[in-house]
């Protein structure tokens, strides 16, 4: 059962492991982008969103972070989830879901390998 | 949107891009009197009379990308469909509040869905809002509130996986509770 002393647990040992995952902000971070406006929400943003969030913490990433931004302005491509890449770098991919969303933080974060099917100039 | 908990998530976005510095989402489900009401209230920016008249036309939007937005008018919809009823009130520099209340058994009352998707989905995009979920189920109350949260939390960031993964399987738990409490 969840309880808040399990929360004061995981705080105690967050706190002793500090500065072990980056700053969010900081450079040499990898920023993963999720839409989540309306069209996003409707089109499965959520579960792309909370899979990618699961995978970062199941495998310890501590080189990337996920946010979330409003309507890109693309929404027949929804879900759509933009990779900006610690070298300036930006990937677009497109009509994500949740297995797709696993697949990219394996490929592209941990083994630095776009996965070119998903992207938005596969698109036909 | 296929689940009611996917309109709050949307609704909710609202209420941060408005700058609430408090949004409380209350839903009370009652078998008895057939209802699950939903309930947002934000502290954010508010809206004025004439924006507030339009604002479940889909053709009304704050967005820049273009001139259509969808999220109140389908969160409409979704209630008038069981046969419920839809209520949005504001005042400039106060704040909102949205009420949608469904038919429970009607056959076009969407599931409520994965409420603890959401709330993970809503800290973790915005780590300065605070949110209070509560949850009404036949009088078993499930309250999560992420000032108590950061309470205990201190100087941990309430969006660390860890915690993100916490909050996910704390609210998943106690909803099951409050429903289970009635079987």
């Amino acid at each position: 059962m969840k309880s808040l002393a399990e929360l004061e647990q995981i705080r105690n040992r967050m706190a002793n492991k500090i500065n072990v995952r980056n700053e969010a902000g900081e450079e040499g971070n990898t920023r993963i982008v999720v839409g989540m406006a309306t069209c996003g929400i409707a089109a499965g943003a959520r579960p792309v969103l909370t899979a990618m969030m699961e995978e970062i913490e199941k495998r310890n990433i501590t080189n990337a972070y996920v946010t979330q931004t409003g309507c890109v302005g693309m929404c027949k491509y929804e879900p759509i989830v933009e990779v900006y890449g610690a070298d300036g770098t930006k990937t677009t991919y497109i009509k994500m879901d949740a297995a797709k969303a696993v697949r990219v933080i394996n490929e592209h974060i941990v083994n630095g390998n776009v996965v070119a099917e998903f992207t938005i100039g596969s698109d036909k | 949107m296929t689940e009611l908990s996917l309109h709050i998530l949307d609704i909710v976005k609202n209420s941060t891009k408005a700058g609430a510095a408090l949004v409380e989402v209350d839903i009370t489900e009652s078998t008895a009197r057939n209802v699950i009401e939903i309930t947002i209230t934000d502290n954010g920016c508010g809206m004025d009379e004439e924006f507030l008249k339009g604002v479940t036309d889909p053709f009304k939007t704050t967005r820049t990308t273009r001139k259509v937005g969808m999220g109140l008018s389908l969160f409409k919809t979704a209630a008038e469909l069981t046969g419920g009823t839809f209520d949005i009130t504001s005042k400039v520099g106060e704040g909102t509040v949205v009420k949608a209340v469904f038919v429970r058994d009607s056959i076009d009352r969407q599931p409520l869905g994965d409420m603890a998707s959401t709330m993970v989905t809503l800290v973790s995009g915005s780590e300065s809002t605070d949110f209070v979920y509560r949850h009404d189920f036949n009088g078993n109350v499930f309250e999560f509130s992420t000032v108590q949260v950061k309470e205990i939390l201190g100087d941990v960031a309430i969006n660390t996986p860890e915690v993100l993964a916490w909050i996910n399987g704390y609210i998943e738990e106690g909803l099951q509770e409050i429903v289970a409490e009635n079987i």
